[in-house]
């Protein structure tokens, strides 16, 4: 599917410019979550920037991504995927019931190990 | 064809290396263009002086265009980078002094472009036909 | 009042076919100024030249107009039969009245109306021409070539070969430059010192040529033709014409832990040292920073071993004043700093090492006598992981690296890949690579080899960090084609560093008043036609101090920088072009306005007194041009505020006049 309203919509929301990639691989190469990740961040910016959208918006890369920020670091050609994944997590979650994570699952996470912290940015990162 | 049409006057300054070599390939290759245009040949685009166009203007042309090498490939370097920078500060103000900006332009020509320069005559030409004669800047004391 | 002959031309029909000559002819006569005016078939034939010059004889002409075909064809033949009439060359004009005028238009009527005004602005434009003779100033018959790599010798050589005298100024105790440092160069793979060391040896003996090295350039004055350069020459405090280079000194110097920068610091030399065995001069230098004798006045050993007493503690920087006809930048390059690139681990481990490093590590002469060991253990590496493109093709937002590719990197990685597998075979080589670039010859075929023939495995993907653990160095790179990542455990890290020109080519472009881009490699006068000339006139650019260059390229560039200056050198006098701006004494300000758009440094300024109308005199800073080097652009005319600058042959009231005739 080629959604170009979508495409200039995260564009403009993540301030990235996929077309300044020089496709090296390289924001993949540095991701500490790429086993973990359907699409890794050098996907996301050539799919984003072709319109195929609906596959990212589906996918659980979208919340294994840890917004470390090492791909923005490393990439040579300042590109920010990080910033693009972002985008494409709140174009998921901002649809009605598409949050991710609502008050009432934090309870159930609660665990004496786990500090409150995490949960607290984790309930930021993943509703609207 | 009406028999009163208003021929315009138009004077093309081209940079002897790019742009006055393009017109020549345009001669060459019999393409052609109004008869309105004149052209002066100056060594860079960057040797117009403002003063030259409005000295124009004054004199009663319809239009004034200058031509110059691509940016990055003039002869001398960063001469039609002067050009680009004081020709937009003139043409800004051209308003103010009573003429339509569209009566002026800035055009690259290289010397291989003989159809460009041609093209680019026909298009300025028509445009400035469009607009008439230039009565607001004309001095009438420059009329003989 | 000018007296003005017109000729118009028919160019056979080419003209007359579209423009009634006879009635431009006649319509012309009445101009102001024109006292003679005819037509004839061909003007530029020899009967029409003859015409020409009768006419010229016959009406005491001062000015020519002749409305033929564009100026581009034939204006140098109608001034040469000006200047063979008697009347300065400079006084002639062409109305292009076939390129511009009978060639685009179809009509009689419309192409003789517009001959006519054509011919009117050249008349307008005669009648204001002033004679002009071109400047002529003497050449000095001398090159100064600023570096001594490859480029630099192999221009110094070329130059000295057509027999002129070639001054090598060179800031390295020895010449020899980075090529010097290779261990094999691609795709022949012939051993680099091989084939560099008996050109360096040549310009040794090469009795044209003089070498200033440990030198630099610290004023260069003057303009084409005529440049007054001063050399400082490096107090090395060993006499050159003296020193034998017996390494008897370098032996017995007891400071021995000081970084040799030949080999990139991976291993140390005394204070007293010669970079190389084939340096050239080969000469001893004693490093002012590490000698114990020179810090504290305690040793003196090396004074005492020297048999010919050539170590000399006081000597002193030397200043040297040499005139210069022609000068040529060969400053080269130097990899760029790692320290920005922590994710390589570069600053680390020893084991991460840059390709150069990797050069000297394979090299027979270098610090492991070319034995392929880790810098940290001398064991000998099983994985080695090569990676391209560092710090170069880089965003020109981020902090780090260039923008442009470094050209050199994709072969000599293949190159160091190949060889490795070739001498190891049980070593394994991965190359992380975003694109190969291999156009030259015998390039890709080289490339091709080390995958096919060597097994080196090309891997389509960047690395994105490298982690010292244990003796191991942890890569995690992508794998775009497998759209996997990839982990490897490796013993070597090698970086192939984008390359940047010399950190003294800045300093040496502004006083060469020579452009450069924002990258600092020097611009050529044309990126097409004139690729070795710089813009300012007598300065010329050999090797990769104008991009990054490998050696055979490198070495063209280099002889045809030579070429230029043998030209230029060859010539007793430089006749200028006598259509340069000049200032009007009385009316310049001193704003500066015009040097700041001058792109060839053309304009001085200059203190003079001047008689003020009371009888005082008053000393004001005026504009000055140099006719040799002004080009005659005109962009300094227009950027003067008071209207004191202008252009000879293109003068403002000159083509005031020709809009005025236009327009009338």
């Amino acid at each position: 599917m080629n959604n170009q309203y979508l495409r200039e919509e995260l564009i403009r929301q993540s301030g990235v410019n996929p077309k300044k990639c020089m496709k090296c691989g390289k924001c993949s190469a540095t991701c500490p979550a790429y086993d973990e990740m359907e699409y890794h961040p050098h996907q996301f910016v050539s799919m984003v920037e072709s319109g195929d959208i609906e596959p990212l918006l589906q996918s659980e890369s979208l919340y294994k991504c840890l917004s470390c920020f090492a791909c923005i670091e490393r990439c040579p050609r300042g590109v920010e995927p990080a910033k693009l994944v972002e985008a494409v997590r709140l174009s998921a979650i901002r649809k009605q019931g598409e949050n991710r994570m609502t008050a009432n699952d934090v309870p159930a996470l609660l665990d004496e190990d786990t500090p409150q912290q995490l949960l607290v940015s984790a309930f930021r990162k993943y509703s609207k | 064809m009406q028999v009163n049409e208003h021929k315009p006057l138009i004077v093309a300054f081209c940079c002897n290396w790019c742009s006055y070599a393009g017109a020549d390939l345009a001669g060459n290759n019999r393409l052609n263009y109004p008869a309105d245009v004149k052209i002066i040949r100056v060594p860079c685009s960057c040797r117009v002086n403002p003063m030259f166009i409005l000295r124009a203007f004054q004199r009663g042309a319809d239009g004034v265009i200058i031509c110059g090498c691509h940016p990055g490939d003039c002869h001398y370097t960063s001469g039609n980078y002067y050009t680009r920078r004081r020709m937009a500060a003139l043409f800004s103000m051209l308003d103010f002094l009573g003429i339509e900006k569209e009566r002026t332009r800035v055009e690259w020509v290289s010397a291989a472009e003989g159809a460009k320069f041609a093209a680019t005559m026909n298009d300025f030409v028509e445009q400035v036909t469009a607009l008439g004669e230039n009565k607001r800047l004309e001095d009438l004391r420059c009329k003989r | 009042m000018q007296r003005v002959g017109v000729f118009v031309c028919w160019c056979g029909s080419n003209i007359a076919g579209t423009v009634d000559v006879q009635a431009v002819s006649e319509a012309l006569k009445s101009e102001p100024g024109v006292v003679f005016s005819a037509n004839y078939q061909y003007m530029c034939s020899q009967a029409g030249q003859d015409m020409i010059k009768e006419a010229v004889k016959e009406h005491n002409l001062t000015g020519i107009v002749v409305c033929s075909c564009s100026p581009r064809m034939h204006e140098a033949t109608f001034r040469k039969t000006a200047a063979a009439a008697g009347i300065n060359p400079y006084m002639v004009e062409i109305a292009n009245i076939r390129e511009q005028c009978s060639w685009v238009h179809k009509d009689i009527a419309t192409g003789t109306e517009k001959a006519i005004i054509l011919g009117k602005a050249a008349i307008a434009k005669v009648n204001l021409n002033t004679p002009l003779t071109p400047g002529e100033s003497p050449v000095t018959k001398r090159a100064l070539v600023i570096g001594g790599g490859i480029a630099g010798i192999q221009t110094a050589l070329d130059i000295a070969d057509a027999g002129f005298p070639v001054d090598i100024v060179e800031t390295k105790p020895t010449i020899g430059g980075k090529m010097a440092q290779l261990d094999k160069t691609f795709p022949t793979l012939d051993c680099a010192a091989c084939i560099l060391t008996p050109k360096m040896v040549d310009v040794a003996q090469n009795e044209k040529i003089r070498i200033f090295s440990y030198s630099e350039v610290s004023e260069i004055k003057g303009f084409v033709g005529n440049f007054d350069v001063t050399i400082k020459k490096n107090a090395r405090y060993v006499k050159e014409d003296i020193c034998t280079g017996c390494g008897a000194c370098v032996e017995k110097c007891p400071m021995k832990k000081v970084p040799n920068e030949f080999n990139l610091g991976m291993d140390n030399r005394s204070a007293i040292y010669i970079p190389f065995a084939q340096a050239v001069p080969k000469v001893a230098t004693i490093d002012p920073n590490a000698c114990n004798m020179l810090k504290n006045g305690k040793c003196g050993l090396c004074a005492r071993v020297c048999t010919a007493g050539a170590i000399d503690y006081t000597q002193k920087d030397e200043y040297i004043n040499e005139k210069y006809g022609a000068i040529v930048v060969a400053t080269g390059f130097n990899p760029i700093s790692m320290d920005k690139f922590d994710e390589f681990a570069y600053n680390q481990s020893k084991d991460v090492i840059t390709s150069l490093e990797f050069e000297r590590l394979t090299n027979a002469a270098g610090p492991t006598a070319g034995h392929l060991e880790r810098p940290s253990d001398g064991k000998s590496p099983k994985t080695i992981v090569f990676v391209q493109c560092v710090g170069s093709r880089c965003d020109a937002c981020a902090e780090k690296g260039k923008e442009y590719c470094s050209k050199i990197c994709c072969m000599y990685t293949a190159k160091h890949a190949m060889l490795t597998r070739d001498k190891y075979p049980d070593t394994e080589v991965y190359v992380f690579y975003i694109d190969v670039r291999t156009p030259g010859k015998n390039f890709d075929e080289f490339y091709r080899r080390a995958v096919e023939e060597y097994g080196v495995k090309y891997v389509k993907g960047m690395v994105g960090k490298v982690t010292p653990e244990g003796d191991k160095l942890k890569v995690q790179a992508s794998d775009l084609i497998a759209n996997k990542q990839l982990h490897i455990d490796a013993d070597l890290v090698v970086l192939a560093a984008a390359i940047e020109p010399d950190k003294s080519a800045r300093p040496l472009a502004t006083m060469l008043t020579a452009s450069m881009d924002t990258n600092d490699f020097f611009t050529e006068a044309h990126p097409k036609l004139r690729p070795v000339e710089s813009p300012t006139a007598g300065v010329f650019l050999s090797g990769a101090c104008q991009g990054p260059k490998d050696i055979p390229e490198t070495v063209s560039q280099a002889g045809a920088a030579a070429s230029k200056v043998i030209g230029l050198l060859a010539k007793d006098k430089l006749t200028g072009n006598p259509c340069v701006a000049h200032s009007n004494e009385l009316m310049c300000n001193g704003c500066s306005s015009c040097e700041k758009v001058c792109a060839y440094g053309a304009i001085t300024y200059e203190n003079k007194e001047f008689r003020m109308p009371d009888r005082t005199t008053k000393i004001r800073r005026v504009a000055v041009v140099n006719p040799a080097v002004c080009q005659g652009c005109g962009a300094c005319t227009v950027a003067c505020p008071s209207g004191a600058m202008d252009l000879n042959g293109f003068a403002s009231n000159q083509i005031m006049a020709e809009v005025d005739a236009i327009c009338k």
